[in-house]
């Protein structure tokens, strides 16, 4: 169903270059947006589209860019969030491998928009392979005049930086990736101040995800209200969902907002069910961050309406019964999965990445590691079940960024739908022990170097 | 005159309301009023910028915005970094649920902590220590082992106890801001970070024993008054001397005719009102250096004053839960 708009010319051989990108009509909405429009006429395309923020909090772009202090003197900044380290989110890896001039297009535009001469690609570190793609395609936009000083022979000019990140999950909050890029440690900063108006090195700044910047070039093209069309209510457009776990086919995949969730499990275009002939046991749809959902509550609302993949209707019943639809990282979970561990495992994730500025995030992330280590290893109390809702519902809302809630949603939520096995693992400590988990019946693909890029940074 | 310009913010911080300019943060506003409605804060440092925000012990409620947007504030703020707007509505003790997630806090803040208060230098004299006797649990809920960091020497005049650090960030602020050049900071993350130098250095700053008053617990220490007496044996007198680098107005801890220790001279919220420099602190040890002015007033519920209570001449406790009785009837 749906065309698909941020994809569509992913298939084109070579489209990672500037010229066969050109020749597919790429790089058509600068010289529309550059020519013939008003940066405020561009943002009320964007404001029109209803876009909302991919990287997880879902605020609308449009909404995001108005707050923008344009009264200041101060140059203005446009930082682009490419540090995707949410487990299970890896659609903006696949943008930026796939399609470079894509983003780099929705910067042109996003930066006219804004009235900036200067714009970061602020990339995780682990991407490193990415940095040359990207500066490659920077350098070829600058040789054909789309980047750079009077960019088509207009007033508008544009540097584009690639900085690559050193390494941690927090930078992927927008102030302390703005703290980690003016070269210091990455500890998000209070706010307020918000940074639409003391962003980078003090300056007004914005800070958007991959997708949404690069969304911005098709939005353009096709204009706002088209846009707005597709989808369902305010969730408009297209969404990258990467979709991982015990699937048959895991992947990209762009999907209009709306499909119904269990479509886009088990139709073959997408994920194509459930591998080995298992059933669905439950599904993180939108990243790690994210609450956990058993699969009848995932497939059909408490209200018994099907879920679809929107915001809203993925945060139906708010969190008793629903979820977020987050940065779009669908993990599946088979019969086969151990809750427990895999809540141990996000536990850990989330206590390595604390940034231990905070106290709640701080203690309590660990605290929560301990405790459920302790529970998984078969060494675990009733109580404990009690204490881990206890520390995660402290954590909750009392933290600097959205990193504790993070942390301590996956916790209550697995425990809120999943507590009989938390039991379970309490009540049979010598089974628990015995369990081994992970891929060990399942086939596992080597990983081969992409041939394209000519770099193998596997 | 700009006082006569500046607009006067009206804020209402449990049921009392109080008036403060424009930029005011909810904790100074809450200082202003004074007594039990201070929500207490472990990070936040007002002669040091950009300290706070991080301890979150200082957690309010914000059920009104402002009077031109009446919303409450949908999460919980930290008082210490949240300027006031004009007609806000704060509650701090008269709300269950604030106390609650200061419970939860303070839970999380003594989970590492070494509770090694028999043998702290900073006993008596601690931040978490009336902390924890305010919000904290008679008993701990965790099993697990208490974090441990390998002792590491710091230098001569300063004893840093790694387990008992709460990562206030106070003593980096101060090392930045009093110091010419920062020595020590905070490495690594999450619940491993910790306060150290890199690579392994002496924090030997002209005015670095300042770190060991900003102090809210026992992490930093004075070397030379390590094991040597209770504060609550000592007599704080107030001494002053000339100094070539600092306002030279300090405590002198007497015992008898001997002074145990030098510290700055703290206000009412226990902040340091003149920084001063490690030659009066570590050095001038002789009642011959010093010229003493006098005992100094110690609140009459600190430990320090132990039986010699002062008279209290007008109640300055209000009590913000009864306050807010007497209005709903």
């Amino acid at each position: 169903m749906g065309g698909k708009i941020l994809l569509a010319s992913i298939d084109i051989p070579g489209i990672r270059e500037f010229g066969v990108y050109r020749a597919s009509g790429g790089y058509a909405a600068v010289e529309q947006a550059l020519r013939g429009m008003t940066p405020a006429q561009v943002g009320n395309e964007v404001t029109k589209s209803g876009l909302r923020g991919r990287g997880g909090a879902g605020f609308p772009t449009g909404l995001k860019w108005s707050f923008l202090d344009r009264k200041s003197d101060k140059p203005r900044y446009l930082v682009c969030n490419a540090d995707e380290s949410e487990p299970g989110t890896f659609k903006d890896r696949y943008l930026m491998h796939h399609l470079p001039h894509l983003l780099i297009e929705g910067l042109i535009i996003s930066s006219y928009a804004l009235g900036v001469k200067t714009c970061y690609i602020y990339i995780r570190g682990e991407f490193k392979y990415l940095v040359g793609i990207l500066e490659t395609a920077i350098r070829e936009a600058n040789k054909n005049g789309f980047l750079g000083e009077r960019i088509l022979g207009t007033d508008f000019s544009l540097n584009i930086y690639v900085h690559p990140g050193a390494g941690a999950y927090i930078c992927g909050e927008e102030t302390a990736l703005l703290e980690s890029l003016e070269g210091k440690r990455g500890n998000p900063r209070i706010k307020p101040p918000f940074p639409a108006f003391k962003g980078l090195y003090g300056c007004p700044t914005v800070v958007n995800n991959v997708e949404t910047l690069a969304t911005v070039a098709p939005i353009i093209r096709m204009g706002g209200e088209a846009y707005a069309k597709i989808g369902r209510g305010k969730s408009t457009g297209t969404k990258l969902i990467s979709a991982c776990g015990n699937i048959n086919n895991p992947g990209v995949y762009e999907i209009e907002m709306g499909l119904p969730v269990e479509d886009f499990i088990y139709a073959p275009e997408y994920c194509g069910g459930i591998a080995n002939d298992k059933y669905l046991k439950a599904v993180i749809p939108g990243g790690s961050s994210v609450p956990i959902l058993p699969a009848d509550l995932m497939l059909n609302t408490a209200r018994g309406e099907k879920r679809l993949m929107t915001y809203e209707s993925l945060a139906d019943g708010e969190f008793a019964t629903g979820t977020m639809l987050g940065s779009g990282g669908f993990i599946v979970f088979d019969e086969d999965a151990c809750i427990v561990r895999n809540t141990w495992n996000l536990a850990h994730f989330y206590r390595h990445e604390s940034c231990g500025q905070c106290s709640p995030c701080r203690e309590g992330t660990g605290w929560m590691e301990r405790v459920l280590y302790r529970i998984e290893h078969g060494a675990g109390k009733m109580s404990d079940i009690d204490l881990l809702v206890r520390v995660a519902k402290n954590i909750e809302g009392n933290t600097i960024c959205p990193l504790g809630d993070a942390a301590a949603w996956p916790v209550a939520s697995a425990i809120r739908h999943f507590r009989r096995e938390f039991e379970y693992h309490v009540k049979h400590p010598e089974v628990v022990k015995n369990t081994s988990h992970g891929a060990l019946n399942y086939e596992v693909e080597s990983m081969i170097p992409d041939s394209g890029t000519g770099v193998n940074y596997w | 005159m700009r006082g006569l310009t500046t607009k006067k913010m009206k804020v209402t911080i449990d049921n009392i309301p109080v008036e403060v300019e424009d930029g005011t943060t909810i904790l100074q506003a809450a200082r202003k009023i004074g007594g039990k409605v201070v929500p207490p804060a472990m990070c936040y440092y007002s002669k040091l910028k950009g300290s706070g925000g991080k301890c979150r012990t200082c957690l309010v409620k914000v059920s009104q915005g402002s009077a031109k947007d009446p919303r409450p504030m949908p999460k919980l703020v930290a008082s210490c970094s949240t300027p006031v707007q004009d007609g806000m509505v704060v509650q701090n003790l008269t709300s269950p649920e604030v106390v609650e997630a200061r419970k939860g806090i303070v839970e999380f803040l003594l989970l590492n902590h070494p509770l090694d208060c028999p043998v702290c230098d900073q006993a008596g004299e601690c931040d978490l220590q009336d902390l924890s006797f305010g919000y904290g649990m008679e008993e701990t809920a965790t099993e697990d082992d208490r974090r441990e960091f390998p002792m590491t020497d710091i230098g001569e005049n300063i004893k840093l106890h790694m387990n008992r650090c709460i990562l206030c960030y106070r003593c980096v602020y101060a090392a930045d801001q009093l110091t010419d050049k920062r020595l020590h900071g905070v490495l690594y993350r999450g619940d491993v970070s910790e306060i150290g130098t890199f690579i392994r250095n002496a924090v030997t700053n002209e005015f670095s024993g300042n770190m060991i008053d900003v102090c809210p617990v026992g992490a930093l220490t004075d070397k030379t008054f390590r094991f040597k007496s209770r504060v609550w044996f000592l007599k704080p007198m107030n001494a002053h001397r000339e100094c070539a680098r600092c306002a030279g107005k300090t405590v002198a801890w007497m015992f008898g005719n001997e002074i145990y220790r030098v510290t700055g001279r703290k206000d009412q919220f226990g902040e340091v009102e003149e920084f001063i420099c490690n030659e009066c602190r570590f050095e001038k040890k002789d009642a011959g250096d010093w010229v003493i002015e006098g005992p100094r007033h110690i609140s009459r519920q600190s430990v320090i004053s132990a039986n010699h209570y002062e008279e209290m001449t007008e109640p300055s406790v209000i009590d913000p839960i009864a306050g807010k009785m007497e209005k709903d009837e």
